[in-house]
């Protein structure tokens, strides 16, 4: 039988006297590495991790007369200095439940989200699960089951969402949940087809880029990017400190977003704001600028580009039918004034400029709108007008990125061997045998309707041709499917963080959906809609390792943190109440099953972790005895005189092989080398992939182009509910991860603002907009359309563009005025209640959560 | 010498992440510091806030975000409140509230001007920060706001070491944010927020399009005295920063070729957009 580790004795802290009874470990969060105090096994403070003297010394970047050195320290986005608040939290789940009303025998499905729990043993919940999964096997087979975890919890490379979970549902076999790209829906399903890039899913890659930046960059043009709120993740903020040092160089800093966003209203140097779903408009304006002005890069469009000239005759208008795409015409569609177009183009036109999407840390925004794959490949077509990789002018995504790192030294993401990061060290990597597939953001129709089709597989990493498969769920029942019958969630929520969420409750109210189970740190948005509900302890209760902010795979050499660290994550307490780790649960099952030799190995999570610690350079530094002895390992700088800079795309401006250390980027070493990832190995403004296999999408045309967008301002819908909500990722949580959960979260006005002792969830309108319907700044709102309703506490601000709204993303408490039914308006801030579930277009599978049209009224709570 | 910690908080590094609020709540929320404070309450006290300050009306608009907490003041309101020495300064220049003398000294909560001793009603004590003192004793160099911030916008250190960060930021002259009480803040502020008034010149090209007017000439007179001359950038646009409350100011635009426009009476009670300033042909 499988046993924990326990608790160790933790790390020494240099030149500091610790209290009697206290010790120090090493752990990562999602955002950012820390130390973790613990006194009588309870863990005291969260800390940013500190360096010492005998670790790797900083790098130095020169430009123009500056020199420019990062603290010897990490830093930790907000949310993560909650955590020790997040552990404790009041909600966590304390012990295997079951809802009151579900029995194998009788179901109750109806009751789902309104019925109470009673605890159970664990051998109760074990027992139950074994049963139903061999029942739903016996009777459907192994595709009746799906399975699925959420993003971005608790850190780390083994125990994260791709280790246990995908070791043991691939062993199994079960219908793959395939994600979609939700945070760049626009770049995954458009910039491909303008730039290749399908192995970085559609945006491009960063390396180098921070010293290209301090050294020749005059303006960052952030297009719909706020850095300083959504960039905490995984890296923790390094970037703002990079950022700032922009400012001290004085680079310009450009911002296009219809909320004055926090990056912009605290450094911008310009606010431009259209109209949510409508900046393709305004980027052909900026094209039509730089043509009719002849300030663009004509050697690059004319060698490096393919299909520039029709481009052309569409942005003048030549084409039959055409129209030229002036600033004035874009002003009727964007709401920016012409002039400021004109101005921001000729601004850019003559400054090296870095646009500041199209990267990891640059993207959410712009890219969820309808027709945002236009959008995004629109952006990549301004790049080449400009040069993309000549000195200083380049995609850095949320100037969050790619600072001077020694990417030799080998180390591993929890992304890079797929599902089962295990692989990465097993003698087996686990495959899974069922051929059928849900698809996220369908789940619900998955489940509800005899069958659903979709075109495109989620993450199209592999090819371009991913991007056409036709798939359908249940596959026919010789190809091995089976209609979905169970659901095993493990962590985060879809009720908030997917579109027009009410699908979900119909979804649980289905009785379609015999078993519904879901094991989770905290009680969640949709944890109550479920069956039977496992505790998971958090990830500062078991121990992994992990390399600060690295998420391999697709992600792999994504960095935005100052150093690379690589982390002992430190089991830093036992595991409150009742709870476990996932890899115990899966360990259990697996035996119960006949399996558990083959899942662990013979294993436990400390023996992974050193196989994994020897597989990786570490070994060459310290020993595994030393590495548990001091927690972490700072990777030595490159050296600044010496090393081999190679800056993201300059390799193809310059026309040489791509020498980025990509090892996903499948041309390198092919003759294909100096080409981008296109059919023709060009950037590409007419799509020869689409017009080959998609050739009538009038939706996704062949040409890049700006399209009325089907939701937003000037769309039909818009005539109904005519404001015009974004909801971008937030700034004081991951998704769902950390709001709710530390008592002083809330008192945050930022982040909720409290009435009558309930935090509510703000939703940011204009003072003309607020004025018209009799809205108070703190006043409580209904915000509705024909999907939902959400009631929020109203802030009025300057910072919004008229005619439009912000309220973030996900909050992490889904309170309806009448549990469990559908529609019952949400106190607890899911916004995606009210997000369309129509797709980006009909073969451009993406959510659509930044242009929602609603409308808002004054609401009492009677 | 001895030690004299102090605070130079730059607000124009200040992204308002609440990093330092989070870290203070994760360092004192029901965690006893025994000898200096007593555990603060998992909600309702504030031993530092960040204040977001908005400035301006749309388009013109921005943010400032300004973490407040106790100043450790060398001449305090709170400390000559205080009866049997519950609250003493420390050689350091550290204010503390002493948890067991304090209590029942309801009155010290109200001395402070910045509002950041709170009343604690089960323990029946004043509380407030200790800058760290407990941490600083053992070791730490930093104090938890400090060492969290990410951009350096907080500075904490040691005032009598003319190396440390914090001494070469008080040679910028930073400010203490209530100068009127005479209470001299250890806790100071570089780039706090004043008014701005902003505005969009535009003219119209030979094309007859109305465009951005780059270099016109902006030139800002107060009724006391201060007098700003300002080129509009390639948006058109002039901020003109750092204005004192509720002054008259006169702004004239000038644009060779053009009628000079002048806006006389322009009141800054708050932040204030002009909006678009129309240049006529002459």
């Amino acid at each position: 039988m499988y046993e924990e580790d326990k608790v160790g004795n933790g790390i020494k802290l240099p030149g500091v006297e610790l209290e009697p009874g206290e010790k120090v470990f090493t752990n990562c969060a999602i955002g950012g590495a820390v130390f973790v105090h613990v006194k009588d096994g309870k863990i005291t403070k969260v800390r940013p991790m500190i360096f010492g003297d005998n670790d790797t010394k900083p790098w130095t970047i020169k430009a123009r007369g500056h020199e420019f050195t990062p603290p010897k320290r990490t830093s930790l986005g907000n949310y993560v200095c909650t955590q020790k608040g997040r552990i404790y939290a009041e909600n966590r789940i304390h012990y295997p439940m079951k809802r009151v009303d579900f029995s194998p025998e009788n179901r109750n499905v109806q009751n789902r989200g309104k019925s109470g729990y009673e605890r159970i043993t664990w051998d109760e919940a074990f027992d139950l699960l074994e049963s139903e999964i061999k029942r739903i096997h016996a009777t459907y087979g192994k595709a009746a089951i799906t399975a699925s975890t959420g993003s971005h919890a608790d850190f780390g490379l083994l125990q994260y969402k791709m280790g246990p979970f995908g070791r043991f549902w691939n062993m199994l076999g079960y219908s793959t949940l395939s994600d979609n790209p939700d945070s760049w829906e626009g770049w995954h399903w458009g910039a491909t087809h303008a730039w290749g890039y399908f192995w970085k899913l559609g945006i491009s890659d960063n390396f180098d880029m921070l010293e290209e930046a301090l050294k020749h960059t005059e303006m960052l043009v952030m297009w719909g990017v706020d850095p300083n709120t959504s960039a905490g993740g995984y890296n923790g903020q390094d970037g703002c400190r990079w950022r700032w040092w922009c400012k001290e160089l004085g680079m310009k800093m450009v911002f296009i977003d219809p909320w004055c966003n926090y990056t912009c209203a605290t450094w911008g140097d310009k606010w431009l704001a259209p109209y949510p779903g409508t900046d393709a408009a305004m980027a052909e304006a900026i094209a039509w600028v730089w043509i009719t002005e002849d300030t663009y890069d004509h050697w690059f469009v004319d060698n490096k580009c393919y299909g520039f000239d029709e481009f052309k005759d569409h942005i003048l208008g030549n084409e039959p039918g055409g129209y030229a795409r002036t600033p004035e015409w874009a002003e009727t569609k964007c709401g920016v004034k012409a002039r400021d177009i004109y101005a921001l183009a000729r601004e850019w036109a003559v400054k090296k400029t870095m646009l500041g999407t199209a990267s990891i840390y640059g993207v959410s925004g712009a890219c969820r709108q309808p027709y945002a794959t236009e959008w995004a490949r629109l952006m990549v077509f301004l790049l080449a007008m400009r040069g993309l990789g000549a000195d200083g002018c380049n995609t850095w995504g949320g100037a969050s990125m790619a600072p001077p790192m020694d990417m030799s030294f080998r180390f591993f993401g929890y992304s890079d061997v797929g599902w089962d990061t295990f692989g990465i060290v097993a003698n087996e990597q686990a495959q899974n045998t069922v051929k059928q597939k849900t698809y996220r953001i369908l789940l619900p129709e998955c489940v509800m309707n005899d069958k659903t089709e979709w075109i495109g597989e989620g993450f199209c990493g592999m090819s371009l041709e991913q991007q056409i498969t036709r798939n359908v769920c249940p596959l026919p029942k010789e190809e091995g499917g089976a209609p979905i019958r169970m659901i095993y969630r493990q962590g985060g929520s879809y009720i908030s963080t997917m579109t027009d969420t009410n699908r979900w409750t119909r979804m649980f109210h289905s009785e379609n959906l015999e078993f519904a189970v879901t094991s989770d740190v905290h009680f969640s948005s949709e944890t109550k809609f479920y069956d039977l509900i496992l505790p998971i302890c958090s990830g500062f209760e078991r121990n992994d390792i992990c390399e600060l902010g690295a998420p391999g795979g697709y992600g792999a050499n994504d960095m935005g943190a100052n150093f690379r660290v690589i982390i002992l994550m430190m089991k830093c307490i036992e595991p409150l109440w009742e709870s476990k780790t996932d890899y115990m649960i899966y360990c259990e099952l697996a035996k119960r099953l006949g399996f558990e030799e083959k899942f662990t190995e013979g294993n436990t999570i400390m023996g992974w972790i050193e196989k994994v610690y020897n597989a990786s350079s570490m070994p060459k530094y310290m020993t595994f005895e030393e590495f548990k002895e001091k927690g972490y390992f700072v990777v030595p700088t490159p050296n600044m005189e010496t090393f081999h800079r190679a800056v993201s795309n300059k390799w193809y401006y310059e026309d040489r092989e791509c020498d980025v250390p990509d090892h996903n980027n499948p041309l390198i070493g092919t003759p294909r080398a100096k080409q981008m990832g296109t059919p023709t190995g060009k950037i590409e403004f007419k799509s020869t992939f689409l017009e080959e296999h998609l050739p009538d999408d009038q939706e996704r045309p062949l040409l890049g182009q700006w399209l009325q967008p089907w939701e937003g301002f000037g769309s039909e819908n818009a005539k109904k509910y005519p404001l015009s909500l974004e909801t971008p990722h937030m700034r004081f949580s991951y998704h769902t991860h950390y709001d709710n959960k530390a008592p002083w979260m809330d008192e945050v006005p930022m982040h909720r603002g409290m009435k009558d002792g309930y935090a509510y969830w703000p939703i940011r309108i204009n003072s003309v907009d607020a004025a018209e319907r009799g809205i108070k700044h703190g006043d409580l709102v209904r915000v509705y359309n024909d999907r939902g309703s959400v009631i929020c506490i109203a802030y009025i601000t300057e910072r919004m563009k008229p005619g439009c709204c912000i309220a973030y993303q996900a909050g992490a408490k889904y309170d309806p005025l009448e549990p469990g039914k559908e529609g019952s308006p949400d106190r607890g801030g899911c916004m995606n209640l009210l997000s369309p579930s129509r797709l980006v277009s009909p073969n451009a599978p993406g959510m659509v959560s930044n242009s929602i049209d609603i409308e808002i009224e004054r609401w009492d709570l009677r | 010498m001895s030690k004299s910690y102090g605070m130079v908080i730059d607000v124009a590094r200040c992204t308002g992440c609440c990093n330092c609020f989070f870290a203070c709540k994760d360092e004192n929320c029901n965690e006893a510091h025994e000898g200096y404070t007593a555990a603060q309450p998992m909600t309702g006290q504030k031993w530092i806030d960040v204040k977001e300050i908005e400035r301006g009306e749309f388009p013109k608009v921005n943010i400032r975000s300004v973490p407040i907490m106790c100043a450790h003041c060398d001449n305090p309101g709170c400390l000559k409140q205080a009866k049997d020495g519950a609250v003493y300064k420390r050689d350091d220049g550290i204010v503390i509230i002493d948890p067991v003398k304090s209590k029942g000294q309801k009155d010290i909560v109200n001395t402070c001007p910045y509002r950041r001793i709170y009343w604690n009603d089960v323990l029946e004590i004043p509380q407030k920060c200790d800058m760290c003192a407990h941490l600083l004793d053992k070791g730490y160099t930093m104090t938890r706001c400090a060492e969290t911030c990410p951009t350096g916008a907080i500075e904490f250190g040691d005032f009598n070491d003319p190396e440390s960060e914090v001494a070469k930021r008080l040679k910028l002259n930073p400010e203490a944010l209530m100068p009127k009480f005479e209470m001299g803040e250890r806790v100071l502020y570089l780039n706090y927020p004043k008014n701005f008034i902003a505005g969009s010149v535009v003219y119209t090209d030979e094309q007859g399009r109305e465009m951005c007017c780059e270099g016109a000439k902006v030139t800002v007179e107060g009724a006391d005295g201060t007098k700003l001359e300002l080129v509009s950038d390639n948006y058109g646009d002039f901020w003109a920063e750092g204005l004192e409350t509720n002054v008259s100011f006169k702004i004239t635009v000038e644009l060779a070729g053009h009628k000079t426009v002048v806006k006389e009476n322009v009141k800054t009670i708050k932040s204030i957009n002009l909006g678009d300033i129309f240049m006529e042909k002459e």
